[in-house]
C-alpha cells in the first residue's frame, strides 16, 4: 500500500514537472532555451530607466551577471552594499553593460518606483550596465525565493531590515552560479566574476 | 506493503522538498508547498557496496617534478609517484536511476584509495581533464586538498591555488610525522576538491577519495602484532564515504546553487551508491567512516535484524583518522562534515544469515544542523553475515599514545567566532578574503585557539589545515573520552565554545581555517593564516604545469 503511495507520489511529481515546464510561462512568446530557462521566472520588471524587461530573456539568458537585493530607504546594509558594488562596477569598467551585467532588485517594489530607483542610482554614481529593478510585488517575491535570498527563519525572513546581503554571480550560458557576501572586498568580487568565464589557459593567481 | 521502517529506509520521511521544474530543492522555500517533490524512489539494499580500488603507483613522472616547487624537497625526496586524472565519467548511483555524469579522480566516485606509508614521500600529479566548457553545477577548475595531511602550503590545495582544464599540478606528500613525533601519526585521510566558492559543487560532483597512511604501529598487516597493533587489514579494512544527494524526478543529481545555508539530500550514498548491502564474514572488520558532506551530520548506530531494533556495541579506535590512546566501546558514533571515525565491528558475535543495519539516528531537516536524536533513523548500509573467515586481527588494549600538551609552548591565544552575517557566513565579523592574513603564527610555536559558535542555532564543523590539534575544553569542561584525541574538525553545536591546543611545525606558508559545512565555507566562512618561518622563509609559489593538448 505504501509502495503504491510512493509510486503515486512519483507520478504526481512527474506531472508537476510537466505542468511547470509546459504551462508555467506559456504566455511569453520569446524562445526560452538557455540552461536555466525552466528555472528563472520571465516576469516583466521595470528598470530605473522605466524600461520594461523580461527577467530571464532580457536580463539573464546567456549572460554573466551579478544580482543582489536592496531597497532605497534601507539604512542598514544597503548603503554599504551599493557603495561596494559601485566599486566593483568602476573596477570592471566598460565591460559592465557589454558582457557583464549588474542587477539590484528592490525588496520594496511598492515604494521603489522606477523614478525612486533612478534617483538612488544617480546618487550612488551608478553607470550604464547596472540596472535597478522593480516590479509587481508577487513577481519580485517569487524572484527572491528562486534566487535563494531567503532566511530559513520565517520571522527574520519577513523583516526586510534583516535581508540577505549576498551577491549572486554567475554565467547562465554555462549554468555556473555562486554567491559571496555583497560586502566582500570589491577586488575579490571582480576576480570572482571574471572567473565565471571559461578559460583554459590562464593561471589562477 | 511498506512498513513504517521501510518507509524510513526509503528516506521519504525526512525532508519536505519542492519542485521547480528543473529539479528538487530541499526544505527551505516554505511558500512553495505546491512544488513539493522528493527524489525518485529507489529500492534499498539492492546494490553491493563498492570498494574504491587502490591507487597504483607509476615508475616516474614525465616531465620530472620540479624540486624548486616544493619546501624541503631534498630532505624528503619522493619515492612513490602517482598520476591522477580528474575527469567526467558515467556513474550509477542505483539501478533504479539512470546513469549520471559525475566527476571523479580517475573518473570514479569515490576516487582510488591511496595506500601511503610514513617514510615514503609521494608526489601525486593531479591532472585536470574536466570538460572546459562544462554546463551545469561544478566548475572545471580544481585545487586538490589532502584533508588532515601535514603538508607544505603549496601542496595543500589552498582554495585559490586552483588550476584549469588541460593543466596539472604536483602535490608533494612527504608523509612525515609532525615534529618528527610518531605519536602524531595520521591514518585515515581523504582528498577532495577545495576550489574557492565552488568546493560544495565540485565535491558534490564526486571529487572525493581516501588516502590511508600506515606506519610501524598501524602497519596494515593484521598478523603483525609486534610492533604492529594487529588491526583488521586488507579486505577487512574498508573505507566508507557517506554523502547524501538529491535527484531530479528524471534521476539526475540535483544541486541547489541558490541555497546559502546548507543542502541536504534525501538519498544516502555509501562509496557512491544508494543504500548498499555488504556481505561480511564472521570476524572483525575495520571501517573508516567519512562524512563527505556537504552539510549533513550523522549519528550512526548498528541495529540487528531491523532498523531501530537494537543498538549493538562496537569499538571506536580513531577520531578524525587519528588512533585513540585506547579503544572505546560505543553504541554510536557521531560525525560532522569531514569527520572520520574508524570503528571495528566484530561480526563473530553474529550468526551466518544475520543482518545488521548501519543507521543514522540524527535528524536533520536543514543546513542549520541536527535537530536531535530519533529512535528509528535512516538505514544506510546493510551488513549480511554470510560466511566464516580466518581472523588474525585483534583489538589491543592500547593504540597510539597521545603527544603531550605542553602549555609552556603557548605564545598566543586567539579567539574565532563563527557566525551568520547578512545571510552569509563570517569569522569574527569578517568574510573570507584571500589577501587578508588573519593570523601569523611563528613556525615551531604553539597557540591556544578558542573556537566559538556565534549563535542562531546553527552547527559548524570547523576544520583547521596543516597540523592536528587537541581539545583542551568544550564549554569549559574537559572533552568527552572520544574527543580526547588529535583532531582536525571540531563540531561547534549551537552555543559551543571549544578551546584547542595547536602547534605549527615543519612548514611555512598560507593555510585556511573554515567551516566544513561547505555551503558555509563557500559563502565566506573561512580565513587565511600564514605560518611564518623563524628566519622569514617564504614558501615556493604553487606551480601549475603548462597546458597540455587534450585528445
Amino acid at each position: 500500500m505504501r509502495r503504491r503511495a510512493l509510486l503515486v507520489s512519483g507520478a504526481l511529481a512527474s506531472l508537476a514537472s510537466v505542468i511547470l515546464r509546459g504551462v508555467g510561462f506559456g504566455r511569453e512568446s520569446a524562445p526560452r532555451t538557455g540552461p536555466r530557462a525552466g528555472y528563472f521566472p520571465n516576469a516583466i520588471l521595470r528598470t530605473h530607466e522605466n524600461k520594461p524587461v523580461r527577467f530571464y530573456d532580457d536580463l539573464i539568458k546567456g549572460k554573466v551577471v551579478l544580482i543582489n537585493f536592496m531597497y532605497t530607504n534601507c539604512d542598514g546594509l544597503c548603503p554599504r552594499q551599493t557603495a561596494n558594488l559601485a566599486a566593483v562596477q568602476r573596477a570592471l569598467g566598460d565591460r559592465v553593460g557589454r558582457d557583464i551585467f549588474m542587477y539590484s532588485i528592490t525588496l520594496k517594489p511598492e515604494e521603489d518606483t522606477p523614478k525612486v530607483l533612478q534617483e538612488y542610482a544617480k546618487s550612488n554614481g551608478v553607470k550604464p550596465g547596472w540596472l535597478f529593478l522593480t516590479g509587481k510585488p508577487e513577481d519580485v517575491e517569487k524572484l527572491r525565493r528562486k534566487l535563494g535570498f531567503v532566511d530559513p527563519d520565517p520571522t527574520v525572513d519577513k523583516d526586510k531590515s534583516q535581508h540577505i546581503g549576498v551577491v549572486l554571480y554567475g554565467n547562465e550560458a554555462l549554468d555556473r552560479w555562486a554567491a559571496c557576501p555583497a560586502l566582500t572586498d570589491p577586488t575579490e568580487i571582480v576576480r570572482y566574476v571574471l572567473w565565471m568565464e571559461p578559460k583554459n589557459k590562464q593561471a589562477a593567481d | 506493503m511498506l512498513s513504517r521502517r521501510e518507509w524510513i529506509k526509503e528516506g521519504l520521511w525526512s525532508i519536505p522538498a519542492f519542485h521547480y521544474g528543473l529539479g528538487t530543492l530541499l526544505n527551505r522555500r516554505i511558500s512553495n508547498e505546491d512544488d513539493k517533490v522528493t527524489s525518485p524512489p529507489t529500492r534499498p539494499f539492492v546494490v553491493e557496496l563498492p570498494i574504491p580500488p587502490v591507487a597504483q603507483a607509476i615508475q616516474k613522472l614525465d616531465p620530472a617534478p620540479d624540486p624548486a616547487a616544493h619546501q624541503r624537497y631534498s630532505e624528503f625526496p619522493p619515492r612513490v609517484f602517482y598520476e591522477i586524472h580528474q575527469k567526467e565519467a558515467k556513474h550509477s548511483f542505483h539501478p533504479d536511476l539512470p546513469e549520471n555524469l559525475t566527476w571523479g579522480f580517475d573518473g570514479i566516485f569515490p576516487g582510488p584509495t591511496f595506500h601511503a606509508r610514513y617514510g615514503e614521500p609521494i608526489i601525486a600529479r593531479f591532472y585536470n581533464d574536466l570538460p572546459a566548457n562544462h554546463v551545469g553545477f561544478g566548475i572545471p577548475e580544481t585545487s586538490t586538498h589532502l584533508h588532515n595531511a601535514h603538508t607544505a602550503s603549496e601542496s595543500d590545495g589552498f582554495p585559490t591555488d586552483f588550476f584549469f582544464s588541460g593543466q596539472c599540478k604536483d602535490n608533494h606528500y612527504p608523509n612525515i610525522y609532525a615534529g618528527g613525533d610518531p605519536r602524531e601519526a595520521l591514518g585515515t585521510l581523504w582528498y577532495h576538491d577545495h576550489r574557492v566558492d565552488f568546493t560544495t559543487q565540485n565535491v558534490y560532483k564526486g571529487l572525493v577519495g581516501f588516502y590511508l597512511l600506515f606506519d610501524e604501529l598501524d602497519s596494515g598487516h593484521e598478523e603483525d602484532w609486534n610492533p604492529g597493533l594487529g588491526l583488521p587489514s586488507g579486505d577487512f579494512d574498508v573505507p566508507l564515504a557517506f554523502a547524501d544527494k538529491a535527484f531530479t524526478p528524471d534521476g539526475q543529481v540535483f544541486f541547489d546553487a541558490f541555497n546559502f545555508d546548507g543542502i541536504l539530500g534525501d538519498k544516502f550514498t555509501v562509496n557512491g551508491v544508494i543504500q548498499p548491502f555488504f556481505k561480511v564474514a564472521r570476524r572483525k572488520y575495520r571501517f573508516r567512516l567519512l562524512d563527505a558532506g556537504p552539510s549533513r551530520f550523522y549519528q550512526f548506530f548498528l541495529s540487528k535484524d531491523e532498523p531501530g531494533k537494537t543498538s549493538e556495541l562496537f569499538t571506536l579506535i580513531a577520531n578524525d583518522g587519528n588512533l585513540l590512546p585506547a579503544p572505546l566501546a560505543v553504541q554510536s558514533v557521531e560525525l560532522g562534515v569531514a569527520n572520520r571515525m574508524d570503528v571495528i565491528i566484530d561480526f563473530s558475535n553474529y550468526k551466518i544469515g544475520d543482518q545488521l543495519f548501519l543507521e543514522n539516528r540524527l535528524e536533520q531537516t536543514s543546513g542549520r544542523g541536527p535537530t536531535g536524536k530519533i529512535p528509528i533513523g535512516d538505514a544506510i548500509l546493510r551488513f549480511d553475515v554470510d560466511r566464516d573467515a580466518a581472523d588474525h586481527s585483534r583489538i589491543p588494549s592500547k593504540l597510539r599514545e597521545l603527544p603531550p600538551i605542553n602549555l609552556s609552548e603557548v605564545v598566543t591565544e586567539r579567539r574565532w567566532v563563527f557566525e551568520r552575517s547578512q545571510g552569509a557566513w563570517a569569522v569574527n565579523g569578517k568574510f573570507f578574503n584571500v589577501n587578508e592574513i588573519r593570523a601569523n603564527p611563528e613556525q615551531g610555536t604553539a597557540e591556544i585557539w578558542t573556537l566559538k559558535n556565534g549563535g542562531g542555532g546553527w552547527s559548524h564543523p570547523i576544520h583547521i589545515h596543516m597540523e592536528e590539534f587537541q581539545i583542551l575544553t568544550r564549554n569549559g569542561e574537559p572533552p568527552a573520552p572520544h574527543e580526547v584525541s588529535r583532531k582536525d574538525v571540531v563540531n561547534l553545536g549551537p552555543g559551543d565554545e571549544v578551546r584547542i591546543f595547536i602547534r605549527f611545525r615543519d612548514w611555512v606558508g598560507r593555510y585556511p581555517t573554515h567551516c566544513h559545512n561547505t555551503v558555509h565555507e563557500d559563502h565566506a566562512m573561512m580565513f587565511r593564516w600564514d605560518v611564518t618561518g623563524r628566519n622569514g622563509e617564504n614558501p615556493p609559489s604553487p606551480r601549475v604545469f603548462g597546458t597540455r593538448i587534450l585528445p
